[in-house]
Formats: C-alpha cells, sequence, structure tokens
C-alpha cells in the first residue's frame, strides 16, 4: 500500500477580494491508493478550499500538487478536465444531476466524455455501477424523479463509472438524513474494502470521520494532525 | 463520438426550453421571411423598371449622324500638311442619313457570335392631319417579327395585332396618346404628310402602348417598305440597324469596333442611358439594409434566451465542467444550440418567404403605363436564399458566440462551493 496517488507539497491559498486573507497555510500530505481519508474541521477552516485545490478545479494556489505522480500544477484548462474527466471522481453535497435526461445517462456522461468504451460497453458497465449500489431499477428513470438519497447514489455511480484514481467528496452526506447518510457511508466504505478504491471525503460529520480508517484535522487553515 | 455527446447534450438543453427554443426560432423565421420577400419583390420591381428601358432599347445602335465631315480639304492638301489648319464655320454636308451598305452590314452581324439578333429600322418626321390641326410625329419602319422576338414590341400592342402591319399594306400602329389625339378608332383611316409634302392614308390597325406617355403622343409603327415608300426611298433605305447582344456588357467595346468597321455610328446602351443602373442598386441596397436589420434583431433575441438558458443551467455546466467537459466543449454546446435555431428559423423563413413572395406574386396590380404587367412582379433568384440562410446562420453563431463564452468561462468552483 506505498503506492501514491497524491501529494500535496507546500501548497498556500489566498483570498484577495476585498482584502488578503490567508486561507491555507503550507499544506502537506500524501494519499496512498486505497486509503479512505476524511477531512474535518469546523466551518471556515478551509478544507472544502482545499478539496478544491486538490481537485484540480482550482488553480489559484501556491505550491504543488501531483496526481498518480504527474504534475497538475500549471497545466491547461482543457488538460485539467481531462484529468478529472479519466482519473477524479465527484461526489457533491448536492447531487448535480442533469434533469434532462435519465439516471443511466446521467451516469454514463463523463464514460461518453473519455469516449474509450463504445455506447454499448458503457451502458452495461453504467447498469453494472447501478446494480452494485442497488439502484438498477432506476436507471431509466428521469433524474428529477428520484428521492434524495437515490440521487446521491445516483451521483456516487456517476464519480465510478470511469474507474477512477481517486473519489472525492465534499460533505456527501451533508444534505441526507441519518439513515441515507449510513447507506453512503457503507457504499465508500465497500468501495475502499472490496475494490481498493481511494477515497478523499471532507466532511464536518464527526461520527463520519471516525469510521474512515485516517483522518486528516484541520484549523485556520492549517493541518493540525494528519 | 464526442461531437455526437455534445450534439445529443444540446438537444436535451434545446428540448428542456423548447418554448423559448421556438420563439427564438420564430424570430429568425420571421426576419428570413421578410428578408426573402422584400429582396424577391424589390429585384422583381428592378427588372420591371429596367425593363421599360432595357426591353426596348438596342445594346447598340448602328446610324449615320448628322455632322460635319471630319476630312476637310485644306487638311488633305500636301501643301498645308505641316501645319495647323484653322478652319471656320464648317457646316454639316449634306450627308445622307442612310446607312450605306446595309445589306452586308446585316450579314456581318447575322453572322458575330456575340450578337443575339439585329433589326432594321427607319424613322421618318411626319405630320399627322386631323382637320385643319397638323400634328407632328414619326413613323418607325420595322421589321415586326424581329423586333416583337428582340425587344418585345407585339408586347406593348394593346390593341390589334402587331404582324398586321406586315400582312396589311399601309397600315399602321398608333401610339395610345397619338390616337386619342387623332381620335382614331381601330379600323379609321388616318393621312399623314411627309416633310417633303406628300400625302399618304393609312389604316389603323392597333394601338401602342410604352408606358411613357409622351413617347406614346408620338411614335407610331409601320413595316419597313411601307415608311419607305412614304419617303420615296429604295428597298435598301435603312436609317438604323438595332443589335441586341448576348452579353450587354461588352456594348461599349463593340460600339467602339463597329464604328471602326462599317464606317457608321455606333452608340452603346450604357452611353444611352448611364442612369437607370443608379436607381436599381439603391433599390437593391436598402433592401439588404432593412434585411440585415431584421436579421440582427432576431440575433439579439437568440442571444437573450440563450443567456437566460446559460443562467438557468448553471448547475449542469458546472457539473459537466467538473466531470471532465472543457470549457471548449461547454461552448461548443451552446454554439450548437444557436446555429440549429439558426438553421431550423431560417429554413423555414425560407419556405415562408418564397410563400408569401408566391402570394404577392398573384396580387393584381394594373396600371395605365405598364400594359403588359396584371401582376405584382416578384423575382425568384435562388441566390437571395443562399443569402437568407448564409445571413440567419452568421447572425446566430455571433448571437450565439457571446454567451457560450460565458457558459465556457464558468468557473465550478464558484457554483459548487454557493450551494
Amino acid at each position: 500500500m506505498s503506492e501514491l496517488i497524491l501529494q500535496a507539497k507546500h501548497i498556500n491559498k489566498s483570498f484577495h477580494d476585498p482584502v488578503t486573507v490567508k486561507v491555507l497555510t503550507d499544506i502537506n500530505f500524501t494519499i496512498n491508493k486505497g486509503e479512505f481519508v476524511s477531512v474535518t474541521g469546523k466551518s471556515g477552516c478551509g478544507k472544502s478550499t482545499l478539496l478544491y485545490i486538490l481537485s484540480t478545479m482550482d488553480t489559484d494556489y501556491e505550491g504543488e500538487l501531483l496526481i498518480d505522480n504527474e504534475m497538475m500544477t500549471g497545466k491547461k484548462e482543457a488538460g485539467l478536465a481531462s484529468i478529472r474527466n479519466e482519473k477524479i471522481g465527484f461526489v457533491f453535497q448536492f447531487h448535480y444531476l442533469l434533469n434532462e435526461f435519465n439516471v443511466l445517462k446521467n451516469v454514463m456522461l463523463p464514460g461518453l466524455k473519455l469516449n474509450k468504451l463504445t455506447a454499448a460497453e458503457l451502458e452495461h458497465r453504467a447498469m453494472e455501477k447501478l446494480k452494485m449500489l442497488d439502484i438498477e431499477k432506476l436507471a431509466l428513470k428521469k433524474a428529477n424523479l428520484i428521492s434524495g438519497g437515490e440521487k446521491q447514489r445516483v451521483a456516487i455511480a456517476r464519480a465510478l463509472i470511469n474507474d477512477p484514481h481517486i473519489i472525492m467528496g465534499d460533505e456527501p452526506t451533508g444534505n441526507l438524513d441519518k439513515k441515507n447518510s449510513d447507506l453512503v457511508f457503507d457504499i465508500f466504505k465497500r468501495l475502499v474494502e472490496e475494490y481498493n478504491q481511494t477515497m478523499l471525503i471532507v466532511t464536518h460529520d464527526q461520527s463520519f470521520a471516525e469510521r474512515t480508517q485516517r483522518t486528516i484535522e484541520m484549523e485556520d487553515g492549517k493541518i493540525i494532525s494528519k | 463520438m464526442n461531437a455526437r455527446l455534445i450534439i445529443s447534450i444540446a438537444k436535451s438543453l434545446l428540448l428542456a426550453r423548447w418554448r423559448q427554443t421556438l420563439i427564438a426560432a420564430i424570430g429568425v423565421t420571421f426576419s428570413i421571411t421578410m428578408f426573402i420577400t422584400l429582396l424577391s419583390f424589390m429585384a422583381g420591381l428592378n427588372d420591371l423598371l429596367d425593363g421599360l428601358i432595357l426591353n426596348r432599347t438596342p445594346h447598340i445602335r448602328l446610324f449615320n449622324e448628322v455632322k460635319p465631315n471630319s476630312r476637310q480639304p485644306v487638311n488633305e492638301s500636301p501643301e498645308y500638311k505641316n501645319t495647323y489648319n484653322f478652319i471656320s464655320s464648317i457646316k454639316s454636308g449634306a450627308s445622307r442619313q442612310e446607312i450605306y451598305n446595309s445589306g452586308p452590314i446585316m450579314q456581318a452581324l447575322k453572322q458575330d457570335s456575340r450578337v443575339l439578333g439585329y433589326s432594321p429600322k427607319l424613322t421618318a418626321q411626319v405630320f399627322f392631319n386631323d382637320g385643319a390641326v397638323d400634328i407632328t410625329g414619326v413613323v418607325n419602319g420595322i421589321e415586326v417579327i424581329a423586333e416583337s422576338k428582340l425587344f418585345h414590341f407585339s408586347d406593348y400592342v394593346t390593341e390589334g395585332v402587331a404582324i398586321d402591319i406586315s400582312k396589311i399594306p399601309n397600315s399602321i400602329i398608333l401610339g395610345k396618346g397619338l390616337a386619342e389625339k387623332l381620335l382614331a378608332d381601330m379600323g379609321d383611316i388616318v393621312q399623314v404628310t411627309t416633310v417633303k409634302g406628300e400625302r399618304f392614308s393609312l389604316k389603323v390597325v392597333g394601338y401602342f402602348q410604352s408606358g411613357i406617355q409622351d413617347f406614346d403622343k408620338v411614335q407610331s409603327y409601320a413595316s419597313i417598305n411601307t415608311v419607305q415608300k412614304i419617303m420615296g426611298k429604295p428597298g435598301n433605305y435603312i436609317t438604323d440597324i438595332q443589335v441586341r447582344l448576348k452579353d450587354m456588357e461588352i456594348a461599349p467595346a463593340l460600339a467602339k469596333e463597329y464604328t471602326a468597321l462599317f464606317g457608321a455610328d455606333a452608340e452603346d446602351i450604357q452611353t444611352a442611358n448611364s442612369q437607370f443602373e443608379t436607381g436599381s442598386s439603391i433599390r437593391t441596397l436598402i433592401s439588404y439594409a432593412v434585411g440585415i436589420t431584421l436579421l440582427i434583431v432576431a440575433g439579439f433575441g437568440i442571444y437573450n434566451i440563450l443567456n437566460m438558458m446559460i443562467y438557468e443551467k448553471m448547475d449542469s455546466i458546472a457539473i459537466l465542467k467538473a466531470t471532465g467537459f472543457s470549457g471548449k466543449d461547454v461552448k461548443r454546446i451552446f454554439l450548437f444550440i444557436a446555429l440549429s435555431i439558426g438553421l431550423f428559423g431560417g429554413a423555414v423563413g425560407l419556405l415562408l418567404g418564397f410563400g408569401l413572395s408566391a402570394i404577392i406574386d398573384q396580387v393584381p396590380f394594373n396600371t395605365a403605363s405598364l400594359p403588359t404587367i396584371k401582376t405584382y412582379p416578384v423575382n425568384y433568384n435562388p441566390v437571395f436564399y443562399a443569402i437568407g440562410i448564409i445571413f440567419s446562420l452568421i447572425t446566430t453563431w455571433f448571437a450565439g458566440w457571446f454567451p457560450a463564452r460565458k457558459a465556457s468561462k464558468i468557473d465550478p468552483v464558484v457554483i459548487i462551493r454557493g450551494k
């Protein structure tokens, strides 16, 4: 378990509007393959800001970021987009499903963009992921006609479709009740244990964090324990 | 594959907001319809007005102008060869108006591949005698068949049959205005007196209406033989040869060539009627300006609707970008939406424009000055349709480009964190 998936080296970030405020100070850590990591901390400690830098969507920072031993810092927008497409899966607090499509098409969308499999193969794979998450019967329903917990599971299936190196979550259980939260946690746990999937989850839910293998705790833009 | 994905996303966004999309498309349809109709109608009108002149004007007219001889004896004399001679008060010689060697000239014209056809003509100044009053007029001697074929003569004969002047001896077709002045009905006999004082009786077999009132008050037509008889000239006496070319544009050059070749004066249509093109081009310019204005207005409609769509679909754009769609992909999606509105709206506009022009083409339009026109003139030039669809695509592309660029610049972090 020494294969490095993600390395953050001396990451600093400041917001400049309206006055310069330093939000992240000298963040250093690494994540190995198959690790289930949670990032916790109080609201406003910079944990989400850190996640968006690690996700390559935010490029306005100092320091270096490597994913799969490849330097992300300084890459162009289109290049980062294709890295996100292939190597990173996302689960957000809100599900962000496209209402115009059915569940199956929503799950397939990043795969269609990657364009490595034919549509038929991709559909098969999407059905597998839905089956794994026990929602295969929803496949042909419109995305806006299913429940909140189901939507979040569809979002997880979408994150998995390209077999990413790492799944990043920003408060994935934030909008869910206890029952659905536990369900999502169990899914994550199963993904780590059965499929050796790497996870990096930002959460302020202490009970969630305690159950992960490793917790990175943050305060005032600094890591206080990892 | 990637293009297909982008198209399928664009399609679903379009259909999700199909009412707004439809309204945007109707905007384009309306402007293209008006653009096509306006241009077709305006071009039809231009053709009509140009036709008033062009149909009856020869591209090149060969004739002998009455003018002083350019070769004066003093210049020919070897004694004064090296001096500059001032000659004052030269008078025009008693030169004939007849075209010399008209027969061989017509033979040569017949063989010239640039010439569509020619028609000989001679004109005689006469007085029409109406009781005690003499009315000045002109009798044109023409070859009816050639004149009708090349200059649409028979179209302008409103009563009677044009060919009768060559069939019935000593017959005449009077201009409508002239006939009214003479109170001459069909079948009446009118008296004419030539400049030299000889009198003739001619039978009225038709009326002629050119669309130009002043012209109709003095002009009349008879066969060449009749006019030769009135003037007391032999059968080869011709004062004009009217030439119609296959390509009007070469008329000035050819006129020069003929002047040198035939030793007669040659006048081309561009020199004779330089004003008519100005009117046409200004009318065309106005129609284009109105059409393009309409399209730009439609473009703003598309711009608005795409902007709205982008605000509504912020979340979708954010997740597309988060899951690996680049800014370029997002831009393509919205450009595709704009272009499909332009293409669909434009294509329907072409059809409606064609329909509307066809309806205008059926609307009755009767005017005394244009006897041949029964309905509004419409020109169905396919070039207008090509320009219409190209313009609609260009405008919608620009209207889509700005919102699409905005969509491509959306920062997913801002949207996702804002939730």
